[in-house]
């Protein structure tokens, strides 16, 4: 594989060292001639030095034959443009941009990148993971959909606390998939009855979480 | 978005033209070449910034341009009013010809100052119209 990867920055040179001892072929574009000058002495003949920003430099860097360019600069406005020029101008395969505002990631998924990764929205994750029952965690989306895998702590104030899960007003396109009590994980049926602490793991489209979330917990604030 | 010369300048003859007008730039400082008579509204903020163009009122606006000194940053956040917000008029500032014709082709309306100023010395030294080059 070639990858050309803008920026050489921590994560660019990692991402570079990684991949060389994989066996890649890859191409740094760096701007900062002393940047450039340490991964050039680390990595060998692997950097390119200028502004990945021209479209020239990204000519000069082979992007008709990459088969990946990965833009891994600070600024998300750079990563999204050099993604863009390198996929429509020089007809890159694949692109991969790393975004730093969680909130730009369904724009660049709108304009054409075929992948992001954005290190902001990892770290509220894995946060959001370890965050006691007060909330209804996301685990995750399903790739392209709008189906998210969701975790929760049955609150003991909780309307659905002792009541068989066939009489749980779920809301539609719901399903409660796993309860894990005293540590060990079952698969419900109608009659599983939800005791307070029980935690569940459901599938739900993403415009459903609040009622479901409504479920789970009581209208009185929490305290922890 | 941009409050340069070029951005000013335009911000200022729009409103003289009888045009609303909301500019916007990083610095406070930029908006002291609008002078004291600017009867436009002035935002502090990143226009690429989704939350800011909101607070710039983008979603009535008829036109947006975007005349930073970062390309990229013109061409994210016009993309951005475009394709987000559904601006029908985008204008976007793009100094580098090749990045120039990408965007253009994806849909943008670009001004390149490149182009048009190298075009400019070139007809006024030699007399001749401007000829096209691959740079």
């Amino acid at each position: 594989m070639y990858a050309i990867i803008a920026g050489g920055g921590k994560v660019g040179f990692f991402l570079a060292r990684e991949l060389i001892e994989q066996g890649h072929e890859i191409l740094i574009i760096e701007n900062n001639a002393e940047r450039a000058e340490i991964i050039a002495n680390e990595l060998g003949n692997v950097v390119l030095r200028g502004n990945a920003d021209e479209a020239s430099t990204l000519a000069e860097a082979g992007a008709e034959r990459a088969d990946v360019v990965i833009a891994v600069t600070g600024d998300d406005e750079d990563n999204l443009v050099l993604c863009q020029v390198a996929k429509r101008r020089f007809g890159t395969r694949r692109t991969i941009a790393r975004i730093n505002d969680p909130r730009n990631e369904s724009l660049f998924r709108m304009l054409g990148i075929d992948a992001t990764v954005n290190a902001t929205q990892m770290m509220l994750s894995v946060l959001e993971q370890e965050i006691p029952p007060a909330n209804l965690v996301a685990l995750l989306r399903l790739r392209n959909t709008d189906v998210e895998v969701v975790e929760a702590i049955v609150d003991p104030r909780s309307k659905v606390t002792g009541t068989a899960l066939r009489e749980v007003d779920l809301p539609p396109e719901s399903t409660i998939a796993v309860v894990i009590r005293d540590g060990s994980a079952f698969f419900p049926n109608g009659a599983t009855v939800l005791e307070a602490g029980d935690e569940i793991v459901a599938l739900t489209r993403g415009i459903h979480e609040p009622r479901l979330r409504s479920l789970f917990f009581s209208d009185r604030p929490q305290q922890h | 978005m941009g409050c340069g010369r070029v951005g000013a300048r335009l911000a200022k003859m729009l409103t003289e033209g009888g045009h609303e007008v909301t500019i916007m730039d990083i610095k406070s400082s930029a908006f002291s070449r609008l002078g004291s008579d600017f009867r436009g509204t002035t935002i502090l903020g990143n226009g690429i910034d989704q939350e800011v163009l909101k607070r710039s009122g983008i979603e009535r606006a008829d036109a947006f341009v975007a005349a930073t000194q970062g390309d990229n940053r013109n061409i994210m956040a016009s993309q951005i009013a475009k394709h987000v917000f559904g601006v029908t008029r985008v204008v976007t500032r793009i100094y580098d010809p090749l990045r120039s014709d990408t965007f253009a082709a994806l849909g943008l309306q670009a001004i390149s100052p490149t182009i048009i100023g190298a075009n400019a010395f070139y007809e006024q030294l030699t007399g001749e119209p401007a000829v096209s080059v691959a740079v």
